[in-house]
This record gives structure tokens, sequence and C-alpha cells, in this order.
């Protein structure tokens, strides 16, 4: 799936039995796109000698600290992280 | 454990250290593994060692420095730090992209992997062992400010703190702000205020009245 930049995504909240990048803090979580990388290889397969093709888009996806940590609420601090599109799916 | 191959008779110990520690003695493990099945060969990851050791923090000094002195390349190497890097002759390493994340008077960016121990170790030289430590993979995006502090870099509330997580093929640097007072100096005394810390983002550059500024 595509992203704009500037889109409010959620991250999907589901397990995943294997090697993947999505971090568990991070799972079920609403950011925003504020950059898109290229296209890389699924590290999922690529992980048990697979060529990881096709290529998967990669986002960078800004969190409010509050979102992650709601005791940090008050902080205006952010983080960002490389999501992989298939983790991601469109928030209303 | 009598089903690879080999014949265990001839019983000997491989050569390696009394106090090795478990991790490493599996490292050694591995190794022989690929080695054995032909994936690796001694010399190949003789040579990837070397040339990790021999990438240092002075390679991302370099592109550090020449950011502050040249607004066009700053603007060049915050839209392709790869690029940016070749520019100067330096290794960009195997990554396919490296992003430079500049800090300013609002936002202090500070890099991270929580999944393992992503670097640009191309431009910084292998990462420090407090990089690849749980608490610092954990609490760097949980609690940055405490773990700043703990680094003995106090921010005020209103700079905002951006945690970048490096969860996949980007390798990030930071560019440090440029130190006050550091107007008049070369691009090389320059290079010598900035440290593989404050290109982490755990620290500032230093000052030139330091007297930890290397010579």
């Amino acid at each position: 799936m595509t992203f704009t930049l500037g889109e409010d995504v959620r991250v999907a909240d589901r397990p995943h039995d294997g090697h993947h990048r999505t971090p568990g803090y991070l799972k079920g979580k609403r950011g925003r796109i504020v950059r898109a990388h290229d296209t890389f290889r699924n590290p999922e397969t690529r992980a048990y000698g697979e060529d990881g093709l096709p290529g998967l888009r990669l986002y960078l996806v800004e969190f409010e600290s509050g979102e992650l940590w709601p005791s940090r609420a008050k902080a205006r601090d952010r983080v960002h992280a490389d999501l992989f599109e298939h983790w991601l799916v469109r928030a209303s | 454990m009598s089903d690879h191959g080999h014949s265990h008779e001839d019983a000997h110990d491989p050569i390696g250290r009394d106090d090795e520690p478990l991790a490493a003695a599996r490292v050694r493990a591995l190794e022989v593994l690929l080695v054995e099945k032909g994936i690796l060969t001694h010399d190949e990851i003789r040579a990837r060692i070397d040339w990790l050791v021999s990438r240092t923090p002075a390679h991302g000094a370099r592109l550090v420095a020449r950011a502050w002195v040249d607004p066009s390349f700053n603007e060049r190497a915050l839209d392709d730090a790869r690029l940016a890097a070749l520019e100067l002759d330096l290794d960009p390493g195997e990554s396919p992209h490296v992003v430079a994340l500049e800090n300013t008077d609002e936002v202090h960016h500070v890099v991270v992997c929580t999944l393992c121990s992503c670097y640009p170790k191309s431009l910084l030289g292998p990462p420090p062992d407090w990089y690849k430590s749980l608490s610092y993979r954990s609490r760097a995006v949980s609690d940055p400010r405490a773990v700043l502090r703990e680094f003995g870099l106090e921010l005020d509330d209103d700079v905002e703190v951006r945690v970048v997580d490096s969860t996949a093929d980007i390798r990030y640097i930071v560019i440090p702000r440029r130190p006050v007072g550091t107007e008049a100096m070369s691009e090389d005394s320059l290079a010598a205020l900035v440290t593989r810390d404050s290109m982490i983002g755990v620290a500032e550059a230093l000052s030139p009245a330091s007297e930890l500024t290397r010579a």
C-alpha cells in the first residue's frame, strides 16, 4: 500500500512468528508518515535465505511520545521509526 | 552430536582462549560451520573485520565539519548523506541509504536500534558496547531525557527530543549543532570537535575551549 507524506497511519497490531523488523512497542500505535524511503527487500523472507522479493516500500513514521508512553504525554518528544508498508494501515 | 559428517575419534580442543566467554565460543562455532559449508571463507571474514576496525568516527566527523562550513553541502547531506560522503571520498558502506539528521535549537535527534544494533559503521566505526546494551535500546525510546542526562546532556523542555529507531535498512548519522565561538576555525579543527557520541546524538559536539578537544 502506498502512503503520502503527512498521512496518519496505524501500525498493525498482529503477532508475527519469525524474524520481522516491527518493534512490539509500536504495534497498534498511531503515527504519521514523515518520509518515504526507497523500496527494500523483505527482511521477513530474506532472513530465511530467500531473496526478499518483491521489495516493499519503507516509510519513516513519526509517533508522539504520549501515544507510546501515556505517562510522558506532556513531553513534546517524538519517536521516528522505519516501517515497511505491509505493517501500516490508514488511520481515519 | 555425532551425526555431522566428520569423525571426532581424534578428540582435540579447538584453538581458543581458556577463558573465552560463551558468546565468543558461539561465534567461533558459527564461523567454523559457515566455512565448512562453503558459505564464507576465513579470508572473507578477516577482510570484513579489517574493514570494520579501519573505520573510525573521524570519517563521520569530516562529513559533519564540511556540513558546518558549507551550507550547500549541508543541504546535499540532508538530502542524501551517502552521496555526500562519496563527495568527500568517504566510504559510505554497504547500506544503500544513509540519512543525516540535523540537530537544531528546536530539535535534538538521538539514534537507537531497539531491535538489534544497526549503526552507520562505515562512518563511525564499530558501535560502542552501550549502544548494543538492552538498557540503552529500551530506555532510549521510553525515557530519552533520562538517558541523555546520564550522558551529561540536559536539554530544555522546549527542545523536542526526537528518537530515531533504526529498524530497517537506513543508517542514521546525526549532524550535531555547531558549537558557538567556532566561526574562525578551519574545517580540520572543526572536525576535531565532532565526537562519536555527538553523531549518535547522546552528546553535543565539543566546545573549542574544552580541554578534551583533540589536538
